[in-house]
């Protein structure tokens, strides 16, 4: 088991790559927002992952309770706030591949810019 | 046997993520993004971080899923395959990926209690919170109280995010499309049996789960950003069953927009109301003689701030897309 100790981080570096692959090489703009989602969880996952204490639970304090180890809050505060930014970015993103793609008829990069082009 | 469950649950995000980008139909692509960030969730709460997993499970899998179908009902489903250069891109992510792996062999392994992220002041809050605010969720603790300046900041990059999409989506494109009002065939799925019977049975449930979250969260896993996130997809919900138009009937638009506003305002207000008493930008101790009531009081107004943006913010974002019309 010590072995898989670093495991989370080896599948956030997988996960990242996924993402900022999905962004570099698919042409289509609501692929490349899906894989910016990607990559902005695999960035949670490595916060999330630094809370975790052996035999800790969640922070919620017990009165009366003495000795009980608990995970650290910080980074699921910074967390927490990500994500629900991350949708309101997300949806920002979505707002202007839509207008994109009312203007343009297509929302594939190449295309757009061949149009541009002419 | 929990350490096996989350490896399993990590190898299945790969080859999930893995079929998020091979998949040619858009469609389907959104659908396993949902089922990622419901994997997501179940490895947020192994890792001990309950109130993450919530707010994941009610924004990832529900809030983003939905906005990213909007998007596609406007747009196309379909990816055009191509003969692209790939092998740069290939090349260049699996170096960096086998850096990073190589890397990772300084960090500390998974739940050791002497790294260093634990030494410095996540032990002061966990000390301190008891004696200062003296309630038993730290994170919400944290959150509205230590590090307010931080969620005020989040708050109102959400309040710009918000205002940002009504500017790009709802001013018309020029044709005379005014897009704020659903045109009359919206009629939702009512005349669907299973969604109109289950949604309107789910719709109450959600909301009332979402309030108590939201006045709970002092106690257990929950504050206003998952409450803001449950209770905007139980109405997004509402209106898929009933139709957009009635959706609006129950709330309309121009309550939202000010809900977006008004949350933002209560948790600014609540600093500087702070301030007037004789105390810090953001310090709740002031509000009321006993510091620690104050600090109780200054919580919930915070939370309630942070809700009523965050639900504004979402429900006007899915009305602003769904009330969008795609032009063939």
């Amino acid at each position: 088991m010590e072995f898989f100790g670093l495991y989370n981080y080896w599948v956030f570096a997988v996960l990242l790559m996924i993402g900022l692959y999905t962004v570099m090489s698919k042409a289509n703009l609501i692929k490349k927002l899906i894989g910016m989602s990607i990559f902005q969880s695999a960035v949670f996952l490595l916060y999330i992952t630094m809370d975790k204490v052996e035999g800790g639970t969640a922070p919620i304090l017990k009165p009366g309770v003495d000795g009980q180890i608990y995970s650290n809050p910080l980074p699921q505060v910074l967390i927490l706030t990500a994500i629900v930014v991350g949708v309101a970015t997300l949806a920002l993103g979505l707002a202007i591949v839509v207008r994109i793609s009312e203007s343009y008829g297509t929302i594939e990069e190449d295309e757009v810019r061949e149009i541009d082009r002419e | 046997m929990v350490v096996l469950f989350g490896l399993f649950l990590l190898t299945l995000l790969v080859i999930t993520a893995l079929g998020i980008v091979n998949a040619d139909n858009l469609f389907a692509a959104v659908m396993l993004m949902g089922i990622f960030s419901l994997q997501m969730a179940a490895i947020f709460f192994v890792l001990d971080a309950a109130d993450v997993a919530l707010t994941e499970a009610a924004v990832g899998a529900g809030v983003a899923t939905m906005l990213l179908l909007g998007a596609l009902a406007l747009t196309k489903d379909k990816e055009k395959r191509r003969r692209r250069r790939r092998w740069p891109a290939i090349v260049i992510v699996t170096v960096t990926t086998l850096m990073m792996i190589y890397a990772t062999f300084d960090m500390p392994r998974l739940g050791d209690p002497q790294a260093p992220v634990h030494q410095h002041v996540a032990p002061w809050y966990l000390s301190e919170t008891p004696k200062v605010i003296d309630i038993p969720n730290v994170v919400t603790a944290i959150l509205a109280s230590f590090r307010g300046y931080d969620t005020l900041g989040e708050v109102f990059v959400i309040f710009t995010a918000g205002v940002g999409v009504m500017f790009i989506l709802a001013n018309g494109s020029g044709n005379g499309r005014r897009t704020m009002v659903p045109s009359a065939d919206s009629t939702g799925l009512r005349h669907h049996l299973v969604p109109r019977v289950v949604g309107r049975l789910l719709v109450p449930f959600i909301v009332l789960f979402g309030l108590y979250v939201q006045f709970h969260g002092e106690y257990g896993p929950g504050g206003g950003f998952q409450a803001g996130a449950l209770i905007s997809a139980g109405l997004i919900l509402y209106a898929l069953v009933e139709g957009e138009k009635e959706a609006l009937r129950a709330i309309p638009l121009s309550v939202l927009v000010g809900m977006i506003a008004f949350g933002a305002f209560l948790f600014g207000a609540v600093g500087v109301v702070g301030m007037l008493f004789g105390g810090n930008f953001l310090d709740y101790s002031v509000l009321l003689s006993n510091p620690v009531a104050g600090q109780h009081l200054g919580i919930m107004l915070v939370e309630l701030g942070v809700g009523i943006t965050v639900t504004g913010v979402l429900l006007t974002i899915f009305h602003t897309i769904a009330a969008r019309r795609k032009d063939h």
